[in-house]
């Protein structure tokens, strides 16, 4: 859906997206990169589980709520990629370490 | 003068609604004159107990009348239901209260045992319980859980679509709900009030003030009082949704149906409700952690604080005016725990015209009046 302008740089940073690798680019947001990714959605919401993508790209929105490196809720928008990075759609609910079901 | 209601309530926060609610069950048509949304509001910020245990320390008929309406509540639900078709989530599993230190817990043992040792109290179960014993219900407690008490009568609710289930029920009981009507001035008049609005005259036959703070105002209009604390604030920090992991409200810290953490029960002396004091919010919090440590990687989405609406002894008022007959007053600061029997047990009251003195006589502003009191 999104393509990078012919002018965009940056060295790959790989990262993974519900465990498949990705080539993301450095300065890329993980929102930036889940949308490079083709990816049309990030999470499913907690209470009706509809579908939510990046939105705003600015902090704003909070519809871009990703789980980054096992932490839940992240703003995919406001988090850079960095080498190894583990993102992940998230489902319904946080999850609270072991208290979480 | 004609008539077009029987009843004007002033007021449509949830006192005002379930009072209305409750006379319209009775048959009574009913009027809500309603400030708007640049009032005080307190329905729209507060914690949504429905609470039991620590009421009724100094007055011994308030914790019967809180338990009565805890009591209600089941039916309450049941009717909003099917009249709106809304749950409100109410869950009545019983609730704690927790101390972070030996003193908290003597100090929370002694209340628990002055309340119970009033002469005339209604009886009910709490249970004073040490960490181990807490930890078994509520897995996850910090170390620094010393011990608590947990009533079984205690629960909770949400809130705000109990605030749009009352709405929505009234509407379709026939409940007239004017909002952008402050009440100006109410006049008695040939048996019935004429009430100024800057949006007109309305007339009823009866009317009752539950318009929270404002009552002070209002009260004297029709020969009563309502004495208020006008700067009691209080504070409430709201995290992001997360898994189910409190299966119990506590005093200070309950998660919503929808999975968000609520955290209050803050008291300070402003009244100023646009503010926010951040210092005792991070008390709040600490605490909070405290007493649940898996909170510590939770965000903090929103926060906001609300004026209480408090007497000034902090126990409700029903009255009714000797000067003006049709005309009550009904201030609480319980408007959530105490729905029911407003519904149920005062309103039908007021719909026959005179309040139940054996019942809800000891709530007379009266006491505030040393000399007729004495």
């Amino acid at each position: 859906m999104f393509k990078r302008l012919p002018e965009a740089e940056g060295a790959a940073v790989a990262v993974t997206i519900d465990g498949e690798p990705f080539n993301a680019r450095e300065g890329d947001s993980v929102a930036a990169a889940l949308l490079a990714a083709g990816r049309t959605y990030c999470r499913e919401t907690p209470i009706s589980g509809a579908k939510r993508a990046p939105y705003c790209m600015m902090g704003v929105c909070f519809d871009c709520l990703v789980t980054v490196d096992g932490v839940g809720n992240r703003q995919g928008c406001l988090v850079r990629v960095q080498d190894g990075m583990c993102i992940e759609t998230q489902h319904s609910k946080r999850a609270l370490g072991e208290l979480g079901s | 003068m004609r008539r077009d209601n029987d009843i004007a309530v002033v007021g449509g926060g949830l006192l005002g609604m379930a009072i209305a609610y409750g006379l319209a069950r009775e048959g009574k048509r009913v009027t809500v004159l309603d400030e708007g949304d640049v009032a005080l509001r307190a329905s729209r910020g507060n914690f949504a107990l429905v609470w039991v245990q620590s009421k009724g320390l100094g007055m011994p008929p308030y914790t019967g009348w809180t338990i009565r309406s805890s009591e209600g509540w089941a039916q309450l639900v049941t009717e909003l239901k099917e009249q709106t078709g809304l749950d409100v989530c109410f869950e009545r599993r019983g609730g704690f209260m927790l101390c972070l230190s030996e003193r908290e817990m003597e100090t929370r043992a002694a209340v628990v045992r002055q309340i119970h040792s009033q002469e005339g109290v209604a009886k009910y179960d709490v249970a004073l319980m040490g960490h181990g014993e807490i930890e078994k219900m509520l897995p996850g407690i910090g170390p620094e859980v010393v011990g608590g008490s947990y009533c079984p009568l205690d629960g909770h609710v949400n809130a705000l679509r109990l605030f749009r289930a009352f709405h929505m029920a009234n509407h379709r009981l026939g409940v007239g709900y004017r909002p952008g009507h402050r009440v100006e001035d109410i006049k008695y008049e040939a048996g019935g009030f004429r009430i100024q609005t800057p949006r007109g005259e309305v007339a009823a036959g009866k009317v009752v003030l539950a318009a929270g703070t404002a009552n002070m105002r209002l009260a004297p209009m029709v020969g009563l009082s309502a004495p208020m604390q006008t700067d009691c604030r209080g504070q409430i920090v709201v995290t992001e949704r997360v898994q189910p992991f409190l299966s119990y409200p506590v005093a200070t810290v309950r998660q919503t149906d929808e999975g968000t953490v609520m955290i209050g029960d803050s008291y300070e002396d402003s009244a100023d409700d646009m503010g926010m004091n951040l210092a005792i919010n991070a008390v709040m919090i600490d605490r909070a952690q405290r007493m649940f440590p898996v909170l510590a990687d939770v965000n903090v989405v929103r926060s906001w604080s609300c004026l209480r609406v408090m007497t000034r002894d902090g126990f409700p008022i029903y009255d009714q005016s000797e000067t003006c007959p049709g005309a009550f007053v009904a201030c609480c600061h319980s408007g959530v725990t105490l729905a029911a029997v407003h519904a149920y047990a005062l309103a039908p009251m007021i719909a026959r015209g005179a309040l139940d003195t054996q019942q809800v006589g000891v709530f007379s502003a009266q006491r505030f009046h040393v000399q007729k009191a004495a």
